[in-house]
């Protein structure tokens, strides 16, 4: 028993161990051999532009709901002029950045942890290897150049969107006056607000890269080895994005 | 020349190597043969760093690859090529990308010569007019001859072969060995192939080596494998049921 729980101490402590230096590597690389232009194109255009549409989509309807129940709410206080505010600093803090990043792990992180894995168990990233390539150059840098380029990006156009979305719903629908809606938002909406979900957005493509890059690296055996790599990658990486989350708004608030 | 000494590795409780030594002479092609399973191609990835030894000492000219640094380990890597049993082609490039991918890599060759020796390394394995198409669109000797490509086309002076002709058509096979034999005569580099080809591959090379039980039980030149008193060895050989190597 005592032996067992020892046991699982020490491989626990050397899995984080491991993942935390695959994050300092990953990030090393980055700024001594951050890899082909190509190569970080090629991941820029699968991380970023091929997230457009799904961000899109849930940009507005994220905006569209926060427009229903801020209205809900507001009324409540007669203060439905406030409603641009509301939407726009709701998106911009907080939903923005976590929902564009809890998309794009659905959609890339699980590809780059079963690319990565398939390799891994193919003997790919060995031939790597043999020909003196650091695979890291290959597979884990452009990913991590083009996640920490595309997040912040793709949650500006969400929040962009989503702010149309609260406009389309409270404006036209619910008849809330269009001046207030965007007067009041600019207002009140700071630069400060902006530049929190700018970070946020920014080390959720870190974590996005870190955790499906590593769990792909150390992909076990087989298809089964690769599909548990997968599920691991997205669940872990949704939760450390909530967490962290919490600790960066209480930190930047 | 490439030195093993005394290298022992187990997987888990499993014994591989066992106090296994070698010395693989500059220039020759060496053979290593031996029973499935006994660790040849465990071996073959401790020549060039991709699995360290429990414990025992690897050197490649004279340089540990044990223990070293990346740098230093991709410096000495410099000097070789290698074919994996499985062949391992990366497998979302086509085939031109792959026998390209190491010369764009790692020559500053023009998009020009590049194709040309592509081309021609393709040609030597016997490809040709598959350049787009994917490893899964391949047959598994194609695949085979592709890696071979791939491995040879930088010109290395150590080649390790996991398997080179396993799979392949008789009259493949035994021109995939005149190749071997060839760019051999010709460039001179240093070749360990891994084979299961008995008795041809002792016309490609002139050092075999048995693997067994974790050793070498008998190494030698190709006539001394071939005309071992040796019972193991001599069983192996001729392919019978009857002697010490028993399949359980
Ligand atoms: N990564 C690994 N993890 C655990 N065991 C391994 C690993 N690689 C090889 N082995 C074990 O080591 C032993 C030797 O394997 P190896 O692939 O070297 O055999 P081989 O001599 O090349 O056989 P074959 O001629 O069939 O290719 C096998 O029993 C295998 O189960
Ligand atoms: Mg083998």
């Amino acid at each position: 028993m005592v032996q067992a729980l020892g046991h699982l101490t020490i491989g626990i402590v050397r899995d984080l161990g491991r993942t935390g230096w695959f994050l300092l590597y990953s990030l090393y690389m980055i700024v001594r051999r951050p890899g082909s232009f190509v190569h970080v194109l090629k991941q820029l255009r699968f991380i970023g532009t091929k997230s457009l549409f799904v961000i899109v989509l849930t940009g507005a309807f994220t905006g569209m709901v926060l427009g229903l129940q801020g209205y809900y709410t507001l009324t409540k206080f007669g203060s439905e002029g406030m409603l641009g505010t509301a939407v726009a600093l709701s998106l911009i803090r907080e939903l923005g950045p976590v929902l564009t990043a809890l998309m794009v792990t659905g959609r890339a992180g699980s590809a780059i942890t079963a690319e990565i894995g398939i390799m891994r168990i193919t003997e790919q990233i060995d031939a790597l290897e043999t020909m003196a390539l650091d695979p890291f150059k290959y597979l884990v840098t452009p990913k991590f150049i083009a996640a920490m380029i595309s997040l912040p990006l793709l949650c500006a156009i969400f929040d962009v969107i989503g702010i149309y979305g609260g406009w389309l719903v409270g404006v036209k629908l619910l008849g809330v006056n269009p001046g207030a809606y965007f007067y009041e938002m600019e207002k009140s909406v700071v630069w400060r607000d902006v530049y929190s979900g700018f970070v946020k957005s920014f080390s959720f493509g870190v974590i996005i890269a870190w955790i499906g890059c590593y769990k792909g690296y150390y992909a076990g055996h087989g298809a089964e080895g690769v599909s548990k790599a997968t599920t691991e990658s997205v669940v872990l990486t949704s939760v450390i994005i909530l967490v962290w989350d919490y600790f960066l708004t209480s930190v930047l608030l | 020349m490439i030195s093993i000494r005394n290298v022992h590795k187990s997987f888990g409780m499993q014994k591989v190597l066992d106090g296994l030594d070698l010395d693989i002479p500059d220039g020759k092609i060496t053979a290593i043969i031996g029973p499935s399973g006994e660790g040849k191609s465990v071996l073959l990835k401790h020549l060039i760093g991709l699995l360290q030894p429990d414990s025992g000492a690897v050197e490649v000219d004279g340089e540990s690859i044990i223990d070293v640094r990346r740098s230093e380990l991709n410096r000495i890597r410099e000097k070789f090529g290698m074919l994996f049993q499985n062949v391992a082609l990366f497998d979302s490039m086509t085939v031109f990308e792959n026998v390209a991918f190491p010369l764009e890599e790692k020559t500053s060759l023009s998009k020009e010569e590049i194709r040309g020796k592509v081309l021609s390394a393709l040609e030597d394995v016997g490809l040709k007019n598959i350049e787009n198409k994917f490893p899964d669109e391949l047959s598994g000797g194609m695949k085979k001859r592709v890696g071979l490509a791939r491995a040879v086309v930088l010109n290395p002076k150590i080649i390790l072969f996991d398997e080179p002709t396993t799979g392949l058509d008789p009259i493949i096979k035994r021109a995939i060995h005149q190749l071997i034999k060839d760019t051999h005569a010709k460039f001179g580099f240093t070749a360990v192939i891994v084979s299961h080809e008995i008795p041809e591959i002792f016309d490609v090379a002139q050092n075999v080596a048995m693997l067994f039980r974790g050793k070498i039980l008998q190494y030698g030149t190709s006539d001394d494998i071939k005309n071992s008193d040796h019972p193991a060895v001599r069983q192996f050989i001729s392919g019978s049921l009857d002697g010490p190597i028993q399949m359980i």
